[in-house]
């Protein structure tokens, strides 16, 4: 996830993540883990601060003035579940959700032209 | 070939989905998408999502999802016959010897696409494959991921936008960043190679190394030539687990 600003709001920071910020503290899944009280979650919340609570790693470039959030490490695999969504545009910009196959066996193929 | 194995298969309730990873997006990737035409999904992938969600590190690799939306094979080379791939368009005139040379490496590549296409048909075809791995197993299967390969992803995908909004240094740095952090993986040093142009025509992205003008203006540690035969080309893609 790229950012210009050093907050992200929260909805960007669900869909990039998939951690909801609650006033419970950050959801997944069923789980919640509270978050340090000095994080002020209001309809944003600070890329770096929430970066650290939940151990994403994070890059701040000051020259060019943009944030990168990187995924989660914590279970020291690409895989931390078997859950296989993902929603990417076709050729035409019209975005295609894999959720829409539900019901047969699918061959996600990685290719490129280079 | 993938095109005519998903025909003969869609009736049984198979799908093939093809992801170009290329920050170039439609740019890179619409030539060989029209080249194929399929009835399937093409989709664009421009900052590797692939990669940072489900651990690509190489092309072409591919993973199997099963009817409940659940992966049951993480990515994994996935070899296919070479008529699917659109025919790279041959340049005029001789053969410039660098590319003689990857032609040579390539073709000592090992390639388990008997064994590969064996288990996605018993997968495919049959209610129950051994192919189909368990959850754990899956998990297993995927890339290690630590924290400097978590923070190599991060900078690919800024490397990504900067190249996109024409910071072509910017994006050099943060690229050199992610290949030092995550050093298996081929697509993101494939990708920031070709960035890099070549020899004009058709086939500048691939030439992904030095020139032979100006050697010292490349900037990065290696090319594709000089990787492959550092790691050997047996090494290149994992053999095929049953």
């Amino acid at each position: 996830m790229i950012s210009s600003t050093p907050r992200v709001s929260k909805q960007d920071f669900r869909r990039s993540t998939g951690w909801e910020l609650k006033p419970e503290g950050a959801c997944r899944g069923g789980e919640c883990i509270p978050l340090p009280e000095d994080i002020a979650v209001g309809d944003d919340v600070a890329i770096e601060q929430i970066a650290e609570a939940l151990h994403l790693p994070v890059i701040h470039d000051e020259e060019r003035g943009l944030w990168a959030l990187g995924p989660s490490h914590r279970t020291g695999k690409a895989l931390s579940d078997t859950e296989a969504g993902f929603t990417l545009p076709r050729l035409d910009g019209t975005p295609f959700d894999l959720s829409s196959l539900r019901g047969k066996k699918v061959l996600v193929y990685a290719w490129a032209p280079y | 070939m993938w095109q005519e194995l998903r025909d003969e298969l869609a009736p049984l309730g198979f799908e093939l989905v093809t992801v170009g990873l290329d920050t170039l997006g439609d740019e890179g990737c619409r030539r060989f998408m029209e080249a194929t035409s399929g009835s399937h999904p093409q989709l664009l992938d421009t900052h590797h999502l692939l990669a940072e969600r489900f651990g690509v590190i190489n092309i072409p690799s591919a993973f199997w999802v099963d009817e409940q939306g659940q992966i049951v094979r993480p990515p994994e080379p996935a070899p296919a016959p070479p008529v699917e791939r659109a025919p790279r368009p041959r340049p005029e005139g001789p053969m410039p010897e660098r590319f003689r040379q990857m032609a040579q490496e390539a073709m000592k590549i090992p390639n388990d696409a008997t064994s590969y296409h064996e288990a996605l048909r018993d997968w495919a075809t049959n209610d129950q494959s051994r192919f189909a791995l368990s959850r754990d197993e899956v998990l297993e299967r995927s890339r290690p991921r630590s924290p400097e390969v978590a923070l190599g992803h991060a900078h690919f995908e800024l490397a990504s936008h900067l190249e996109l909004q024409g910071d072509h240094d910017g994006a050099i740095e943060h690229f050199r960043a992610a290949h030092e952090l995550v050093p298996d993986s081929w697509t993101f040093r494939r990708q920031a190679w070709s960035l890099e142009g070549g020899p004009e025509g058709p086939l500048a992205r691939f030439w992904q190394g030095p020139s032979e003008e100006d050697p010292d203006a490349w900037p990065y540690e290696s090319g594709w030539l000089e990787a492959v035969r550092d790691v050997g080309p047996e090494n290149y893609n994992a053999k095929f687990k049953p």
